[in-house]
C-alpha cells in the first residue's frame, strides 16, 4: 500500500512530464500530419538552455530565492525553445510542405540527428549537473518504517503542468489561434479561404508545442538535477507513445496517455523488474492499440460529408 | 445562335464602369490537365452573376483560381482595381471576397456558432452580435442548432451554414458554388429568396455558380455557360433562359 502511493505520486510526476512533451506532438500531428521526430530533441535542448539560465541567474544575477530563479528560467528557457521550434519549421519543415509524405518526417529524423550532436559537440558528450534546487519533503504517513513522501519538487511539477495545461487549454478552446488551429487541423484549404493565414498559424503550433517541451525540460532539469545530450530520444519516444496511446490528434489524449506511461512506468519498476519498465510502457501501447487502433481519445475517422 | 446571347455588353452590365471582378485569359491547369482554356468574365457591383454548366466544366476550378488555389498559369484576375492573380488565398479574402465553396467546407468538429466565428475571423469581430443576429434571422434554423457541431448538421443546414460563414464577413463578393446541390426543392427555394434579398436589400455583389440552370438564370442578371473550360455563351438571365441552345441542354425536363 505504501509502496503504491509512492509510485503513484512518482509516476504522475513523471507522467506530467511526458504529458507536456506529447502535446507536442500530438498537435503537429493534427495541423500538418507530420510526426515531428525532433521533437524529443526540442525538449532535451530546452533542459540545456534551462540548465544554462539556471547558473547565469543564480551564479551571475546572484539570485537567491529559488522560486523567483524557477520562474525566470522556465520562462525564459519557454521562450528560448520557442525561437528554436520556429526556426526549425521555418528551415527544415516549411521548404518540404507540399513535397510528397515522407519528406518531412525524414527533415524531422535529420533535424533530430543535428539537435542530438550540436549539444553534444558544443557542451560535451558528459552528464551536465546542477546543484539541487529544492529538497524539502512532506511525509504524507510512515507505516512500518516506510514512509510516503510528497517532495516540493514533485509538488512544483505536478501544478506547473496543471497550471499550463489549463491555459493552454483556453487558448486552444477559446482565443482566436486556437480556433484558426483547429481550423486549419479540420479543413486547411477552408481556413484560408476565410482569412487564416495557414503557414503563420503552423508556425505558432510549433511554437506552442516547442514553449511547453521547454517547460518539459525545466521541469526534468529540476527532477533529475542532471541531462545529456543524449537525453532527448527516449523521453521523446515516451511521449510520443503516450500520444499515440492517448489518441494521437487529441489534446487531452497526450495528457492522459502521459500520466498512464508515466504511472506503468513507475509501478512496473517498484513490483516487476526495473530493466524491463520500458518494456512494459511500449507493450501496453502495442496492445492497447490491437483493440482501439485509434488511441484511446482518438476520434475514428468518420465524419458526415 | 441568338444574337442577342452573344453580345459582349449586355444591358444590366454598366458599360464603361470597371468591374468589381475582372477575369482574362485564365488558364489553370491541374498538372498537365487543362481546366480552364482561357475564361474571360466580368462582375460588376451590385449585380448577380451566374455561370451555369456540367458536371465537370470547371465551375468550381473557376471559383477557386479567384481565390488563387489552385493558381491560374496565364491570364489575370482583378478585383477591385488591384491584381490579386498571384496573392496568398487568405490575403485575397481580407480584401473581401467571400467564399460558400463546393462541398460546402463546414468545419465538421466545431460548433455552428463556431464556424460563423470563423467567418468573422477577418473582420476582428467588430459587429459580430449584430451578424450573427442577421444571419440567424436569415436562417432561423442555424439559430437552434448553434451549439451542435457543424458535421452533425444535415445537408440543407450546411448550406445554410455555409453561406452565412461567408456573410460574416460582410463581404462586397460573395462567391456561392452550388448552393442547391442535393437540397430538397423548398430548401433551394428558401436559399434562392435569400441570395436575391441580399442583393436587392443590400445591392451585394454575387457570383454564383450552378447546375440548376432555371433558378440561377431567373434569379441571376447576367449569366455565362461554361463546358469544358471554354465561355461558350453570355447573356442576360433571361436571354439565356430563352436560348435554344441553353434550353436543350440544361432545362429540358428541368426544374421548371
Amino acid at each position: 500500500m505504501e509502496v503504491f502511493v509512492q509510485q503513484l505520486i512518482n509516476g504522475l510526476t513523471l507522467g506530467s512530464i511526458y504529458g507536456l512533451i506529447a502535446i507536442g506532438y500530438t498537435m503537429v500531428f493534427g495541423i500538418i500530419g507530420m510526426i515531428n521526430f525532433a521533437h524529443g530533441d526540442v525538449f532535451m535542448l530546452s533542459a540545456f538552455i534551462a540548465l544554462m539560465l539556471f547558473l547565469f541567474v543564480t551564479a551571475w544575477l546572484g539570485i537567491g530565492s529559488i522560486a523567483i530563479a524557477l520562474i525566470i528560467v522556465m520562462i525564459g528557457a519557454m521562450l528560448l525553445t520557442s525561437l528554436w521550434g520556429w526556426t526549425l519549421e521555418r528551415m527544415a519543415y516549411r521548404p518540404l510542405r507540399g513535397s510528397f509524405r515522407l519528406a518531412p518526417l525524414i527533415s524531422a529524423i535529420g533535424v533530430s540527428i543535428f539537435l542530438s550532436n550540436f549539444v553534444q559537440v558544443s557542451q560535451g558528450a558528459r552528464n551536465k549537473p546542477i546543484p539541487p534546487m529544492v529538497r524539502d519533503v512532506i511525509v504524507l504517513f510512515e507505516r512500518d518504517g516506510y514512509a510516503v513522501a510528497l517532495s516540493y519538487k514533485q509538488i512544483i511539477i505536478m501544478l506547473t503542468t496543471a497550471v499550463l495545461l489549463a491555459i493552454f487549454w483556453y487558448v486552444v478552446q477559446k482565443t482566436p489561434l486556437g480556433r484558426a488551429q483547429r481550423a486549419c487541423e479540420q479543413d486547411r484549404r477552408m481556413a484560408a479561404l476565410v482569412g487564416i493565414d495557414v503557414d503563420r498559424t503552423i508556425s505558432l503550433t510549433f511554437v506552442m508545442g516547442a514553449s511547453l517541451a521547454a517547460v518539459a525540460g525545466t521541469m526534468y532539469l529540476l527532477y533529475y538535477g542532471v541531462v545529456s545530450f543524449a537525453d532527448g530520444f527516449v523521453p521523446g519516444v515516451k511521449a510520443f507513445t503516450a500520444a499515440v496511446l492517448g489518441g494521437i490528434g487529441s489534446l487531452p489524449g497526450a495528457v492522459l496517455g502521459g500520466l498512464i506511461i508515466g504511472l506503468v512506468e513507475t509501478l512496473w519498476s517498484a513490483y516487476f523488474s526495473i530493466e524491463y519498465k520500458d518494456v512494459a510502457a511500449f507493450s501496453l501501447l502495442a496492445i492497447v492499440l490491437i483493440f482501439m487502433p485509434s488511441g484511446i481519445l482518438g476520434r475514428p475517422e468518420v465524419e458526415k460529408v | 445562335m441568338s444574337d442577342a446571347a452573344t453580345m459582349p455588353a449586355p444591358a444590366q452590365a454598366p458599360a464603361g464602369r470597371t468591374p468589381l471582378l475582372s477575369i482574362r485569359g485564365v488558364k489553370t491547369y491541374y498538372g498537365n490537365i487543362i481546366a480552364l482554356k482561357g475564361v474571360d468574365l466580368d462582375v460588376h457591383e451590385g449585380e448577380i452573376v451566374t455561370m451555369i454548366g456540367a458536371n465537370g466544366a470547371g465551375k468550381s476550378t473557376l471559383m477557386m483560381t479567384i481565390f488563387g488555389n489552385p493558381r491560374c498559369r496565364e491570364g489575370t484576375i482583378t478585383y477591385a482595381g488591384r491584381d490579386i492573380t498571384h496573392m496568398p488565398t487568405h490575403e485575397i479574402a481580407h480584401l473581401g471576397i467571400a467564399q460558400s465553396p463546393e462541398g460546402r467546407r463546414i468545419f465538421p468538429r466545431m460548433t455552428v456558432f463556431e464556424n460563423l466565428q470563423m467567418g468573422a475571423a477577418i473582420r476582428n469581430f467588430a459587429h459580430f452580435d449584430e451578424d450573427l443576429e442577421r444571419v440567424c434571422t436569415m436562417f432561423p434554423r442555424l439559430k437552434e442548432r448553434l451549439n451542435q457541431r457543424g458535421g452533425t448538421l444535415s445537408g440543407g443546414e450546411q448550406q445554410m451554414l455555409a453561406i452565412a460563414r461567408a456573410l460574416m464577413s460582410r463581404p462586397r463578393l460573395l462567391l456561392l458554388d452550388e448552393p442547391s446541390l442535393g437540397l430538397a426543392p423548398l430548401v433551394v427555394k428558401q436559399i434562392f429568396n435569400v441570395i436575391r434579398e441580399l442583393n436587392e436589400r443590400e445591392g451585394m455583389t454575387v457570383f454564383l455558380v450552378e447546375q440548376n440552370a432555371y433558378h440561377a438564370l431567373k434569379l441571376a442578371h447576367r449569366g455565362y455557360v461554361m463546358v469544358t473550360g471554354t465561355i461558350t455563351l453570355q447573356g442576360t438571365g433571361k436571354e439565356l433562359l430563352e436560348n435554344p441552345q441553353v434550353r436543350a441542354a440544361y432545362l429540358e425536363g428541368g426544374a421548371h
